[in-house]
C-alpha cells in the first residue's frame, strides 16, 4: 500500500526548529495576554469555621445526622464504611464495594464524639459525653434522633430554639461542638493524622470534607455559582471562567434520562465513559469507523491543493 | 592507569560491538536517523493550517509546564498571597485551556484525515491515551487549588471514583496525593507519552492523502 511507503512525490523544505520556536512564542504571547486580560479565579475556601459561623442551624443539622447515622458520609458505604445495602452497582457489578473499606470514617466518633474528647477543662461536657458513650445504642440512637427531629421543626432551625425534650446529653454535645466549630479548633481537629492520633503534618481532607458536604452549605454555595451536578457543574468554574470544557461529554450524561433518575449514576456514567474511551483509542482497530473519515469527505478540504493538483 | 604493561594495544574497531547497548543504538538510528527525526523537507501535501494544531499542543504543553515550574518552585498556596502568583496561576490556567483547545482540533483533523493509516495506529493510540491522561493531569489541577472550587469539585468527583471502586485508591479527598500525581506521576506519564506521539510521527512521516479513485484502480 502506499499509505505505508516512504513518501517519494513532490517536496518542500520543512525547519522543524523554526516551526516550534514560532508556535512557541505565539502560544506565549496569546498565554500572557489572556492571563493580564482575564486573570483567574480564587474563591476562598469554605472552612468549618465559617460554615459554623454563617448557618449555625445547617451545621448542627448535619453533626447530629452524624451522631445518628443517619448523615450521607454514615450510610455512603465503600471506601468509608459497609453500611448494608449501601453502594453502586454497574449492572449486576457491585463494583463500590469490591472497592472495599479503605478509608474508614466513624461519622459518631470521627466527626462528633472524639473532637469533644480533645476538649480540655470542660468537666460538664465529659460528663455528657461519659453518659454518651455508657448509654446503649438504641437509647443513643432515640436520643439523637429526637433531637434533629426536633432541631427540624425549631424556628428557622435555630439550635438555641429547640423545644424541651428527651434528648439524654445531645443538645450540650452540640452545643459544644457548634462552639468548637465556630472558634476554628474542628478544622484541624478533624484532620486525618491530627492530635488524636498524635501527628503534626496532615494533607488528608477525607474527613472534613465529608463532613461539609453532609451539610447544605457548602451545597448552597455551589449552586449560586451554577457548579450543580444538573447545572453542567463539572465543566464550568466559580464566576464567568472557562472550566473544564474537555469534560462535556461525561458531565452530559448526568443531565439526562436514565442518568439523572438512577440511584447508581455515578456507575452507569462511568462505565459508559470507559467503554467509549476505549473505542476512541481504538479507532484504528474498529471496522466501519475506521473507514469513516474517507466518506465523512473533510479530508478534500484539507489536503484541497494536493487533489487539484 | 599509565605506562607499559607489556598488554597488546586495544583495537580500534573489531567489527560491530555486541553489547546490548550497541545494539539498542543501532536499532534506535535505523528507527529514527537524523534526517527523519529533525528533516529539512516534508511532503508537499502537508500544506493546511490544520498540521499547525500539533506543534501548537507542544508549544501549549511547554508553557503548562514552565508556568507549573514557577508555582511548583513558591509552593501552592502562593498565589492565593500574592498578585505576582495570581498571575502565573492565571498563566498556567490560560495555557491549559490553550492546550486542550489546540489538542482537540488537531484531534478532529487526525480523525478526518484518518490518520492511522499505513502502520500509524501506534501514533494515534498514543496520542488518544495522551489525551485521556491530560484530561487526568488537569482535574488533579483543579484539585489542588486549594480554595472553593477545589473543595466541591473534590467532594463531587468522590462519587464517580467510589462508584466504581478506584476511591479507595485514588482519593480526590486526600490533598497529598492529588499535590503528587499532579505535579509528577502525571505530568512524566503524558510527557513520556507525548515523546512517543512525536516519535511514531517522525518515524512513519505525516500521513498521505486518500488515495484518488483512478490511483485506486489498477
Amino acid at each position: 500500500m502506499t499509505e505505508t511507503k516512504e513518501w517519494t512525490g513532490p517536496t518542500r523544505e520543512f525547519d522543524v526548529v523554526k516551526e516550534f520556536l514560532i508556535a512557541l512564542v505565539v502560544v506565549s504571547v496569546l498565554t500572557l495576554a489572556l492571563a493580564w486580560l482575564f486573570s483567574s479565579p480564587d474563591d476562598r475556601p469554605i472552612t468549618l469555621a465559617r460554615w459554623a459561623k454563617a448557618a449555625p442551624g445547617d451545621f448542627v443539622a448535619t453533626a447530629v445526622t452524624e451522631l445518628d447515622g443517619t448523615s450521607g458520609t454514615a450510610t455512603y458505604g465503600p471506601p468509608y464504611n459497609s453500611f448494608p445495602g449501601a453502594g453502586q452497582k454497574l449492572g449486576p457489578l457491585p463494583l463500590q464495594r469490591w472497592g472495599g473499606v479503605r478509608a474508614r470514617v466513624d461519622t459518631a466518633h470521627d466527626l462528633v464524639v472524639g473532637p469533644l474528647g480533645e476538649v480540655p477543662a470542660d468537666p460538664q461536657l465529659h460528663a455528657a459525653l461519659a453518659e454518651w458513650t455508657s448509654a446503649p445504642a438504641a437509647v443513643q440512637t432515640r436520643w439523637a434522633t429526637a433531637y434533629s427531629d426536633a432541631l427540624a421543626k425549631a424556628p428557622d432551625g435555630n439550635p438555641a430554639k429547640v423545644a424541651a425534650g428527651d434528648y439524654g446529653p445531645v443538645p450540650l454535645m452540640m452545643t459544644r461542638l457548634l462552639r468548637l466549630g465556630q472558634t476554628g479548633a474542628l478544622d484541624g481537629l478533624l484532620l486525618a493524622g491530627a492530635a488524636s492520633q498524635g501527628t503534626f503534618y496532615a494533607t488528608d481532607y477525607t474527613t472534613p470534607l465529608l463532613f461539609l458536604a453532609d451539610g447544605t452549605y457548602l451545597e448552597d454555595a455551589a449552586r449560586a455559582q451554577h457548579l450543580g451536578g444538573d447545572q453542567w457543574g463539572m465543566t464550568n468554574e466559580t464566576g464567568s471562567w472557562p472550566g473544564q470544557a474537555w469534560l462535556w461529554l461525561y458531565t452530559f450524561w448526568y443531565q439526562i434520562k436514565p442518568f439523572s433518575t438512577s440511584g447508581n449514576a455515578d456507575a452507569l456514567v462511568w462505565g459508559l465513559m470507559a467503554v467509549l474511551s476505549v473505542v476512541f483509542v481504538c479507532v484504528p482497530f474498529i471496522p466501519g469507523l475506521r473507514s469513516l473519515p474517507r466518506h465523512l469527505g473533510v479530508h478534500r478540504l484539507i489536503w484541497r491543493q494536493h487533489y487539484r493538483g | 592507569m599509565s605506562g607499559s604493561t607489556g598488554a597488546a594495544p586495544v583495537s580500534e574497531s573489531a567489527g560491530p560491538s555486541r553489547s546490548w547497548t550497541a545494539f539498542v543504538r543501532r536499532r534506535a538510528v535505523a528507527a529514527l536517523p537524523p534526517d527523519k527525526l529533525l528533516p529539512d523537507r516534508q511532503p508537499a501535501y502537508v500544506a493546511s493550517w490544520i498540521y499547525v494544531f500539533g506543534v501548537l499542543t507542544i508549544a501549549a504543553f511547554i508553557v503548562v509546564l514552565a508556568s507549573g515550574t514557577v508555582i511548583a518552585l513558591e509552593g501552592p498556596q502562593w498565589y492565593h498571597r500574592s498578585s505576582v502568583g495570581l498571575f502565573v496561576n492565571s498563566l498556567h490556567l490560560w495555557s491549559v485551556e490553550l492546550f486542550f483547545f489546540f489538542m482537540v482540533i488537531h484531534l478532529w483533523g487526525t480523525f478526518f484525515m484518518a490518520a492511522w493509516r499505513g502502520r500509524r495506529a501506534l501514533t494515534w493510540v498514543l496520542g488518544a491515551v495522551a489525551f485521556l491522561a491530560s484530561v487526568g493531569a488537569a482535574f488533579t489541577g483543579y484539585l489542588v487549588q486549594t480554595n472553593f472550587d477545589s473543595q466541591w469539585i473534590a467532594t463531587q468527583a468522590k462519587d464517580g471514583l467510589n462508584s466504581v471502586g478506584i476511591g479507595a485508591w485514588f482519593n480526590v479527598l486526600d490533598l497529598g496525593q492529588m499535590l503528587l500525581f499532579h505535579v509528577l506521576l502525571l505530568p512524566v506519564a503524558l510527557a513520556a507519552l507525548i515523546a512517543g506521539h512525536l516519535i511514531m510521527v517522525r518515524r512513519r512521516g505525516v500521513v498521505p492523502p486518500f488515495p484518488t479513485e483512478d490511483q485506486v484502480s489498477p
